[in-house]
C-alpha cells in the first residue's frame, strides 16, 4: 500500500461519513437532545442521589448532573459507535460496501478509515454538547477540555470498534433492534455512568462486578478523569486492551475468506 | 514600553499569587484543634484542646487564639506558635460563640444555659459584667466601628443591641424563629440576621434597628425543612455576604445591593461556620457532619475542594 493512496482513501471515507453526518442535520440534533434530556430532566430528579463521598477525580462535592455528565458523553459515543454499525449494515445492504471493500487496499486499513471517521463525529457532539452543558453550569476546568480529547479518540475507537463487530454479525437492517436491548441498554445502565461504583455496590454485588468489567466504564472514567485533567492509567489501559480485541475481531469478522461475511454469505463478491 | 510592559505582568503575576494562610478550626467532638494550610488545604497537624470546642477568635496580635471549651465552661487561651494552652478566662457556663471587640480588650460570650452575656476583660482575664439577654442567646456580632455589640437569642426570637461603652442594652428587634447568627456590613449600617427554624435572613438598618427586609431561601430539589441559615459572613466590599445553610449542605451568596441569592454552593454536611483567607481570595467552611471543610473561589464562586480535618469541625479562624 503506497501513503499517496492511503491518503487518499482514509480522505474519501471521512469525507462521506462527515457530509453524510452534515446532510442528516436531525441526526446530529437526536444525538445531543438524548444526552440533554437525560441531564436536563433525568439528572435533575436525582440531584440529591450520590450521597457525601467524593470519589476522584472530584475535589469537592458534586451535584448528579455533575457526575452524570461524563456518562453522557460516553453516551454520545456509545450511541454514535452504534450509528456507525447501523449505517455499516446499511451500507452492505446497498452495496456500497462492497465497493469500499474490493478497493485494492488492507481490510484493517479501510476498516480503520471508516471508525476514525466516526469517532470524529462523535467528538464533535461530545464537545456540543459539553458547550451546552456549561451554561448548566457544568464547567470543567479549561485545561480539562483540552485532556479530553485524546480520551475521546481512545472511547470513541474502542465503541466504533464494537459497532463494527456488532456489525459484521448482523445480517439485516432490521436486527439492530437486537444490539439496541442487547447491546447499547445493558451496556449503558451497567456501567458508572450514571452511578459510581461504591453506589451501584451498595445495592447488588453482582452488578457492580458486571459493571466493573464492563468496557463502557472504563471508557466513562477515562473520559470523567479526563474531563479534571487527570490520568486514570487503568481505565486506560482497559479501554486500549478493548479496543484492540473489539478491532482485531471485526477485521477478522469482515475477512471474506474466514469471518462472518462469508458464514452469512454477505460478503464482497 | 518593553520595560512597563514586563513590570505590569510581574505586578500582575504577582497580585494573581494567593497569599498562603493558616486555618485554626475547632474540633467539637475531638476536642481538638485542627490546623489547616489554607492555599492546598493540607491539614498540618491537631493540637490537644478542653472539651468540646466550638467557637474560636485570634487575639488582635494574632499571637494567641482563644477557644471556647463548651463542656469546661472556659475559653482557653492558646500560644499560636506552640498550640499549647497558657491560660483561661471566666466565660461562665456553657460558652459557645463569642467576639472580641474591635478594640481587642473585651470579648463578648453567649452563655445559652444562663440567658446571659458575659463581657470578659482579655488582660486582667477577669468576667467584668454579665448582661442579662434573652432566652438561648446564641450569636454575637461587633460593628467595624466599634459602636454596636449584637447579640441574638434563640427562643426569644430577639437581636439585642448592646452598647459597648456601658455594656447594656440600648434596644431589641423581634427577627425570625430562631435567630442563630449575626453580621455587621463591613460600614456598619446594616446588620444581617439569620433564622435558623424561618430558613431566612433578616436585613437590619442599624442606625432605626428595624427589620428592613427578609429574604427566604429556596433551593431547587431540597426539602425546606433542611434550609437552615446559621454562619453569615459579609465580605468586605460590602457586595456579596454568605450565608451557611445547615443541614441544606448549601452556602448561599447573597448580592446585598439587590438582597437576592446570586448561587447556592453545593458543600459539604451541615455547614456551620465561615471564614476569609486574607486575600479573600478562598472562603472557608466547616462542615459538621462530613467532618470536613469546603474552600471557595471566591471570584469565581466555586467550590474546588473539600477536605477533612477531623470530627465535627466548628469554629474556624484564619491568620496570615
Amino acid at each position: 500500500m503506497k501513503l499517496a493512496h492511503g491518503i487518499i482513501a482514509l480522505k474519501g471515507i471521512i469525507k462521506r461519513e462527515l457530509w453524510r453526518f452534515l446532510r442528516q442535520r436531525e441526526r446530529f440534533i437526536a444525538s445531543l437532545v438524548r444526552p440533554l434530556v437525560w441531564l436536563f430532566v433525568f439528572a435533575a430528579g436525582f440531584r440529591s442521589t450520590l450521597g457525601i463521598a467524593i470519589i476522584p477525580p472530584y475535589e469537592t462535592y458534586i451535584l448528579y448532573e455533575v457526575y452524570i455528565a461524563a456518562g453522557l458523553i460516553g453516551m454520545i459515543q456509545l450511541f454514535n459507535g452504534m450509528q456507525s454499525s447501523l449505517s455499516m449494515v446499511y451500507d452492505r445492504e446497498m452495496g456500497s460496501m462492497k465497493t469500499l471493500l474490493v478497493s485494492p487496499l488492507p481490510r484493517w486499513f479501510l476498516l480503520t478509515g471508516k471508525l476514525l471517521a466516526g469517532t470524529f463525529v462523535s467528538i464533535m457532539q461530545a464537545y456540543a454538547f459539553l458547550l451546552i452543558a456549561w451554561f448548566y453550569d457544568i464547567q470543567a476546568p479549561w485545561l480539562g477540555y483540552v485532556t479530553l480529547l485524546p480520551a475521546l479518540i481512545l472511547a470513541g475507537l474502542m465503541l466504533g470498534a464494537l459497532g463494527m463487530l456488532l456489525s459484521s454479525f448482523i445480517k439485516q437492517l432490521e436486527n439492530f433492534a437486537g444490539v439496541m436491548n442487547f447491546v447499547i441498554f445493558p451496556m449503558f445502565f451497567m456501567s458508572t455512568a450514571l452511578y459510581p461504583l461504591w453506589k451501584i455496590k451498595e445495592s447488588s454485588e453482582l452488578l457492580h462486578t458486571l459493571a466493573s468489567y464492563n468496557p463502557f466504564s472504563q471508557a466513562v472514567e477515562l473520559i470523567r478523569f479526563a474531563l479534571y485533567g487527570q490520568f486514570n492509567l487503568y481505565a486506560f489501559l482497559y479501554t486500549l486492551a478493548a479496543f484492540v480485541i473489539f478491532m482485531a475481531v471485526a477485521v477478522w469478522g469482515y475477512n471474506p475468506s474466514k469471518g462472518m461475511m462469508v458464514k452469512k454469505g454477505g460478503g464482497p463478491s | 514600553m518593553f520595560k512597563n510592559i514586563i513590570a505590569a505582568l510581574c505586578l500582575s503575576a504577582l497580585a494573581s499569587l494567593a497569599i498562603a494562610d493558616t486555618l485554626y478550626i475547632t474540633l467539637e467532638k475531638d476536642n481538638a484543634l485542627a490546623v489547616v494550610d489554607g492555599e492546598s488545604g493540607t491539614l498540618l497537624k491537631t493540637a490537644p484542646l478542653g472539651q468540646r470546642p466550638r467557637g474560636i477568635a485570634l487575639s488582635k496580635d494574632e499571637t494567641q487564639l482563644y477557644v471556647a471549651a463548651s463542656d469546661d465552661d472556659t475559653i482557653q487561651i492558646i500560644d499560636v506558635a506552640t498550640l499549647k494552652v497558657v491560660g483561661d478566662l471566666p466565660s461562665g457556663e456553657d460558652p459557645e460563640t463569642f467576639r472580641l471587640h474591635k478594640n481587642g480588650k473585651y470579648i463578648y460570650v453567649s452563655n445559652e444555659d444562663d440567658d446571659i452575656v458575659t463581657v470578659i476583660d482579655v488582660d486582667s482575664k477577669q468576667a467584668i459584667k454579665e448582661i442579662a439577654v434573652g432566652v438561648e442567646p446564641e450569636g454575637i456580632a461587633v460593628s467595624d466601628d466599634g459602636k454596636w455589640v449584637v447579640n441574638t437569642s434563640e427562643t426569644t426570637n430577639m437581636v439585642h443591641w448592646i452598647d459597648p461603652v456601658s455594656n447594656t442594652i440600648k434596644a431589641n428587634t423581634l427577627v425570625d424563629p430562631r435567630p442563630r447568627a449575626a453580621a455587621f456590613s463591613t460600614n456598619s449600617q446594616t446588620l444581617y440576621v439569620t433564622s435558623e427554624i424561618a430558613g431566612s435572613l433578616s436585613k437590619l438598618n442599624v442606625a432605626s434597628t428595624k427589620v428592613e427586609s427578609k429574604l427566604h431561601f429556596k433551593i431547587q430539589g431540597v426539602d425546606k425543612e433542611l434550609i437552615q441559615p446559621v454562619g453569615v459572613l459579609v465580605h468586605p466590599n460590602d457586595k456579596l455576604l454568605f450565608v451557611a445553610l445547615g443541614p441544606a449542605n448549601r452556602v448561599a451568596v447573597v448580592n446585598m445591593e439587590t438582597f437576592e441569592v446570586e448561587k447556592y454552593l453545593l458543600v459539604g454536611q451541615r455547614v456551620w461556620n465561615l471564614a476569609f483567607s486574607p486575600d479573600l481570595k478562598r472562603l472557608y467552611t466547616t462542615n459538621g457532619v462530613s467532618n470536613d471543610i469546603s474552600i471557595i473561589d471566591v471570584d469565581d464562586l466555586k467550590v474546588t475542594k473539600s477536605v477533612r480535618v477531623g470530627h465535627y469541625p466548628w469554629g474556624i479562624v484564619v491568620k496570615k
